[in-house]
């Protein structure tokens, strides 16, 4: 056979260009976890809830970058203030010490207030009764004396002065100021006296200096009026910025609820999964062990912990918490895991599967975790509030996250004590825990819908 | 079947006994001890004291002396309640937990099967979002946050209607264990509700299912024998860790609603560092723990053939 | 689900029916375990259900308790709710009225002098068996609390009886005490040192007496439970449900029966959850209730009355004085102490009524000569100066030969007024000296076993009075005291408490503790805070509660029930 021998060129190297025509019977080709980002997207809430929880994260994380107000600052003039009131202070100057002067051209007789009635002190002073033989009694009220003959707070007792000055916790309200005389068992002995104060909210120059609220140079007079700092979500128990201390709160709680639910999810997954494949006395070791560890008391682990970690004074010990809670938390996950691999074991499709020569890694990867997902999702998602509420609950019972590190948890416990007269502290951090939860359980909804490899064929 | 029971039963002591230990030693690990008062003593107060509950022999000795009084079920005396003993604070204050937690267990297991039940059924119906609205209230609020609101409107719905509908607080008759039974078992009907909606689902385009229809079995008995029983498995698994979860984990309902449980006591003994309290209700919670686990099994073997028990 | 679609409807209703079922047979199943509950619960629990606050019929009311009383074994007893049943139920030998004035108890008369005492008993003193109170009874008890192998906390307030300390460290027998009962009816004390307050110490709950037959024969669980106890007070307990509730009726063997006023006192619920407790009060379960922040402001949305009470307890910062530490440099403490405002602390940290502003060690109802001790010798005022407290703290730099003074570790426990307290003063040192002070924050027993080994710079404490003398807080920080946490030692300070441990001129002695009380200011050994106060409400019908600083407090053996009232 003779083959004529030529040079091949470049134009010689191009593939014959065909015209072959397929049929496009089948929809592009779509990996198992490009198919579940579809189907996700598809789901309004799930998108919803996944655009909460990257909000939260924002809010978190950049958040503390934006609004820069230091959560630790105290706001001594501002304590447990709601949102949205007035903020328009007098300025006033230092108090001086008073020691029960009458101003000498007061007409008025009975129970009066010297001078200015405001926030910064309130002065009373009334005439000797002659039938206080055991002194007398103030009381402040902040509803009007009505036929029940309940004066309100006791304020002074039994003294024999005939002045008060009254600094407890004033508020720019008004109040009703009672004087009774007592006999010397202590019980009221005549006519108590009864006057109604309108406070102004007033603060000293010194402080509004301090705070930045006037400027170094200035030196308005007495009388001016400055706006006091702005909290847009109100203060604290402390006058701190309610808003600042719940974005860095959210660093506690957020750390905490999602860190360790995805560590002891994770580490759950692995040691069920082994647990319920291999089987036999590896499994029923492996559950043992993991029945010993669910039955270990936490609070005690915790504080083992703590003492381990060498928590020193200052830190917030969030470490040995998240710690405890990813050492004692697993056995649940890896429970229910393996009960599920342990059911899926036995479905035909593995034993199919396995005749076809699929090797363990396939197996677990291709079918065992694909199957267990919509379970594991779930718990996943309903571990992140387990979380959150582990936090909370160690809070509750004083345990939590030292302070002065806010956590949601914490804020809450300390909004519990004031539910009924200051509720904003209670309910903002209550609503932030609200939406964390939700978000998650509803992206985990979703999620669950997107990855169940049952619902695939069905698009 | 016998054969396994007993060789569980045996693994179960052991590992008691493996929660014996590790609590020992983590209770001896920490700083402090339940001498320590608040007024100050001196070093041969602290020694007569020491002797007389035994502290002051070897770590080694002290654990050998436990280990031998558990198995003959002598948990000591309690350090803060002087003169009493372990076994009668557990006796005396477990039935009150253990009541407050299976009704709980109640409410969650039939609540959460039933309305997981029927969100299933009416997938993205109304019934589904108004069931998971409240699923989804339920879970997202703290524990003590729901107990102190729940106490507060009943309290104000008693000043407003005039009379009594449950007491606040306390404990005694079936009156006192309605709403705080209620509160505690809120989470966990919640968290069943959500693991049998998405086992209904699953199920609901199960094969078998399929089958059974196709075979033209009637609805009903579908639903039952064969949806019903099978979506339920999941919840059975965690009902083992749950019923343990709640009948320990009361602490905030007995403290807010004044519930003489054993949470109560236990949580004031990791505060007080009560040694023989500590160790009395972790190895008793930790036994009944670990045979409430058995129990569950024996059960999942039961209704999942699948599941054979060697 | 596109292959089911067709009868998916139909299918759902079916089944729909089928959950209905289901619903109805769960229903009729949880009434049945109701019924079965409801009588159960009948052995395990309390009756709390029925009772109301107050029964003008039966002379009966329900209270709440803060907590569980640990037991009411007089020698073992420590806290004060074991201190106010025992209050209720026990006498010694002599009680407080309802004024706070020392009366006769179960002596009828006794004599004291510098050396010792004695004591004559009452021949209608019983226990609630029926048999009389014997001076032995008291030898017994006393015995107990001092022999080692008892361990008594509390042994230490014995040591005022002759040899009580030696027998308590072990170094005599225990029959060497310095009490002796003479006959049945004449106990005679001995004291340690010359004493001259021993009226007030004796009323004090651990010198209550014990029978010996009865003791020995409850087998080591004398207190723990209702009969295994005898009663010599007002009241006895009929019923103790552990941690759920207590039951006292009037005693008809209590010599002082016919002044006894209430039938019976149930505290029904055990509590110590403030909102829980307001609760129990709104809705008429018991008669009397703390109040806390918020419950005040409902308190007076309700119109009731509040009362309030000084607790006579005082609360501080104390310094740690340790070689190794920073703030045993006076300097420093100094600074921290001009900086240190308690008024600001009452008036807008701890916010609630009632709290006075502390400026002393000494609270201010203890007696001096003839007036309060607190008016006859008012402490030196520290008036809040910030650049002074910077000049002490440049000198205390130099001193120290530090650039910048490093964090100071606080110590602080896990109870919600201590959190805050430690977060304030933190933000005060920042703001005024640039100080950082880092919160240790510690669970109860962990916070005492650092305060004991001294890891702290700054500690959060509170000291409250074990008899009605001034030396129960001046002896605090004597070198020796082991209260005295932060080893504060003055020679000086040291001197002034034996003159006053001894000394029966009470001229003297005040003379002596006002010295006491210019050292702590002077070398600025803790920072004040505020004496704690209470706030309260009681039901309008109840009159005759008495509050006490020390003591069974508060005390409902004088009350009764006014139904005139409410």
């Amino acid at each position: 056979m003779t083959v004529a021998m030529r040079h091949l060129s470049a134009p010689d190297l191009t593939p014959v260009h065909t015209e072959q025509v397929r049929d496009v019977l089948t929809r592009p080709s779509l990996s198992y976890w490009q198919d579940a980002w579809i189907r996700l997207k598809a789901n309004r809430r799930a998108l919803v809830s996944l655009w909460i929880v990257v909000g939260l994260l924002v809010f978190t994380l950049i958040g503390p970058l934006m609004w820069r107000v230091d959560p630790a600052t105290q706001d001594l003039d501002q304590l447990s203030q709601p949102p949205g009131v007035d903020r328009t202070a007098t300025l006033v100057a230092p108090p001086v010490t008073w020691s029960g002067e009458a101003l000498t051209d007061e007409e008025a007789t009975g129970l009066r207030a010297i001078g200015r009635a405001d926030t910064q002190a309130v002065r009373l002073h009334w005439d000797p009764m002659p039938e206080a033989t055991g002194g007398y009694r103030v009381y402040r009220n902040l509803f009007p004396v009505g036929p029940e003959k309940a004066y309100g707070l006791p304020l002074l007792m039994n003294m024999e002065k005939t002045w008060y000055e009254d600094r407890l916790d004033l508020r720019p309200t008004t109040y009703y100021y009672s004087v009774a005389p007592l006999d010397e068992s202590g019980e009221h002995a005549g006519e108590v006296q009864t006057i109604e104060l309108n406070l102004n909210r007033v603060i000293t120059i010194d402080e509004a200096r301090k705070r930045g609220l006037i400027g170094d140079e200035e030196t308005p007079a007495p009388g001016a009026t400055v706006e006091l700092k702005l909290h847009p979500l109100g203060t604290d128990y402390l006058g701190r910025d309610l808003f600042a201390r719940l974005m860095h709160g959210a660093q506690v709680s957020l750390f905490i609820g999602m860190v360790a639910p995805m560590l002891f999810v994770a580490f759950g997954i692995l040691y069920g999964a082994t647990a319920g494949f291999i089987g036999g006395a590896v499994d029923a070791v492996m559950m043992r062990f993991a029945d010993f560890v669910v039955a270990l008391p936490f609070l005690l682990f915790m504080i083992l912990f703590k003492f381990i970690f060498q928590v020193e004074a200052g830190e917030s010990g969030i470490m040995p918490m998240l710690v405890a809670l990813v050492i004692l938390s697993w056995p649940a996950t890896s429970r229910l895991v393996r009960g599920q691999i342990l059911q899926i074991r036995e479905e035909g499709y593995i034993g199919a599967s396995r005749l076809l020569g699929a090797k363990t890694n396939y197996l677990i990867l291709r079918h065992m975790i694909p199957n267990t997902m919509g379970v594991i999702l779930v718990t996943l998602t309903f571990a992140v509030p387990s979380a959150i509420f582990t936090e909370a609950f160690l809070s509750f019972i004083g345990m939590g996250v030292a302070p002065p590190t806010p956590s949601w948890g914490s804020m809450c416990n300390e909004g519990i004590k004031t539910m009924l007269t200051t509720p904003h502290e209670l309910i903002f951090p209550a609503v932030l825990i609200s939406i964390t939860v939700l978000a998650f359980n509803l992206l985990g909804d979703g999620l669950r819908d997107a990855l169940d490899a049952r619902m695939r064929s069905r698009e | 079947m016998l054969r396994y029971t007993f060789y569980r039963l045996i693994q179960g002591f052991i590992t008691v006994w493996f929660i014996a230990t590790a609590t020992f030693t983590a209770m001896h690990m920490i700083p402090g001890d339940p001498l320590t008062s608040e007024k100050a003593m001196t070093a041969e107060i602290r020694a007569n004291l020491e002797a007389k509950y035994g502290l002051d022999k070897p770590v080694g000795e002290q654990y050998l002396i436990y280990l031998k009084n558990i198995a003959s079920g002598d948990f000591g005396i309690s350090f803060t309640q002087k003169n009493r003993e372990v076994n009668d604070i557990i006796r005396e204050h477990f039935p009150v937990s253990a009541t407050l937690g299976l009704l709980a267990i109640l409410f969650a297991a039939t609540g959460g099967v039933l309305f997981g039940a029927l969100t299933a059924l009416f997938r993205n119906r109304a019934p589904d979002y108004a069931i998971m609205f409240f699923v989804i209230l339920g879970i997202s609020v703290p524990g003590f946050v729901v107990a102190a609101l729940g106490q507060l409107s009943l309290v104000n719905i008693n000043a407003f209607l005039g009379f009594t509908v449950l007491p606040v607080g306390g404990w005694g008759t079936v009156a006192h264990m309605i709403l705080p039974a209620m509160v505690l078992g809120l989470g966990t009907m919640a968290y069943l509700t959500r693991l049998m909606r998405s086992s209904m689902l699953e199920i609901v385009n199960s094969d078998f299912i399929r089958t059974a229809r196709a075979k033209g079995l009637p609805a009903t008995r579908v639903f039952s024998k064969h949806q019903l029983r099978n979506a339920s498995l999941p919840v059975v698994t965690v009902l083992g860790p749950a019923i343990a979860g709640i009948t320990t984990g009361g602490f905030v309902v007995e403290y807010v609603f004044a519930i003489p449980g054993l949470g109560r006591y236990f949580v004031q003994a990791v505060q007080q560092t009560d040694y023989t309290v500590i160790m009395g209700t972790t190895v008793f919670y930790g036994a009944f723990l670990v045979f409430m686990v058995i129990a569950v099994d024996l059960v999942y073997g039961f209704i999942d053939p699948r599941v054979r028990l060697k | 689900m596109a292959d089911v679609t067709v009868d998916e409807s139909s299918f759902a209703r079916a089944a729909g029916r089928q959950l209905l079922i289901y619903g109805l047979l769960t229903l009729i199943g949880f009434t049945a375990i109701m019924f079965g509950l409801n009588v159960m619960a009948s052995f395990v629990g309390s009756d709390t259900g029925s009772s109301k606050a107050i029964d003008a019929s039966t002379k009966s009311i329900t209270l709440a308790l803060r907590d569980e009383p640990p037991q009411l074994d007089s020698t073992k007893a420590t806290d004060a709710i074991s201190g106010q049943i025992l209050g209720h139920v026990m006498e010694g030998l002599l009680r407080q009225d309802a004024q706070n004035k020392i009366q006769a108890g179960v002596a009828e008369t006794w004599e004291i002098t510098p050396e010792g005492a004695t004591f004559h008993l009452r021949p209608d003193a019983l226990w609630s068996d029926g048999k009389p109170v014997t001076a032995h009874d008291f030898v017994f008890s006393w015995r107990t609390v001092v022999d080692p192998k008892t361990a008594s906390e509390y042994a230490f307030i014995m040591y005022f009886v002759k040899n009580a300390e030696a027998i308590n460290l072990g170094t005599l027998p225990i029959t060497e005490l310095g009490v002796t009962g003479l006959d049945d009816r004449t106990l005679r004390v001995e004291f340690e040192r010359p004493l001259s307050f021993f009226e007030k110490v004796v009323a004090f709950k651990t010198f209550l007496p014990i029978r010996e037959d009865f003791y020995k024969q409850t087998k080591g669980r004398y207190g723990a439970d209702t009969h295994e106890m005898l009663y010599n007070g007002p009241f006895r307990v009929t019923s103790w449900v552990h941690g759920a509730s207590l039951k006292v009726v009037k005693s008809e063997h209590y010599w002082r029966r016919d002044e006894i006023k209430l039938n019976s006192i149930n505290w029904a619920y055990m509590t110590s959850d403030p909102n829980a407790t307001f609760n129990f009060f709104k809705d008429g379960k018991i008669a009397v209730a703390g109040l806390s922040a918020d419950s005040l402001a409902n308190a007076m949305e309700q119109r009731w009355q509040i009362k309030q009470f000084q607790e006579g307890v005082v609360f501080f910062l104390e310094f740690n004085q340790r070689p190794d530490r920073l703030t045993r440099n006076l300097n420093l403490r100094k600074a921290l102490q001009l900086v240190n405002d308690p008024s600001e602390v009452v008036n807008k940290v701890t916010k609630l009524p009632g709290y006075l502003v502390s400026d002393s060690l000494f609270p201010v109802y203890l007696d001096g000569v003839k007036d309060k001790f607190k008016v006859e010798k008012p402490p030196k005022q520290i008036v809040r100066d910030v650049a002074a407290a910077r000049r002490h703290l440049e000198l205390a730099k130099q001193e120290l030969g530090l650039k910048e003074i490093p964090p100071l570790a606080l110590l602080s426990d896990d109870t919600p007024t201590a959190n805050v307290m430690a977060e304030y003063y933190q933000g005060l040192f920042r703001d005024t000296l640039g100080l950082e002070l880092r919160i240790d924050k510690q669970i109860f027993k962990q916070r005492l076993a650092k305060m004991t080994s001294g890891e702290f710079d700054l500690v959060t404490a509170g000291w409250g009075p074990d008899y009605e003398d001034l030396l129960t807080f001046g002896d605090l920080f004597a070198s020796w005291n082991l209260n005295n946490r932060g080893r504060y030692a003055s020679a000086e300070y040291d001197r002034q408490v034996r003159i006053v441990q001894s000394s029966m001129d009470q001229v003297e002695r005040v003379e002596a503790f006002a010295k006491m009380q210019d050292l702590i200011i002077d070398d600025a050994v803790i920072l004040f805070n505020y004496e704690r106060g209470a706030s309260y409400v009681t039901h309008p019908q109840i009159k005759g509660i008495v509050r006490r600083v020390i003591g069974s407090d508060p005390d409902f053996s004088y009350a009764w029930i006014d139904e005139g009232q409410g």
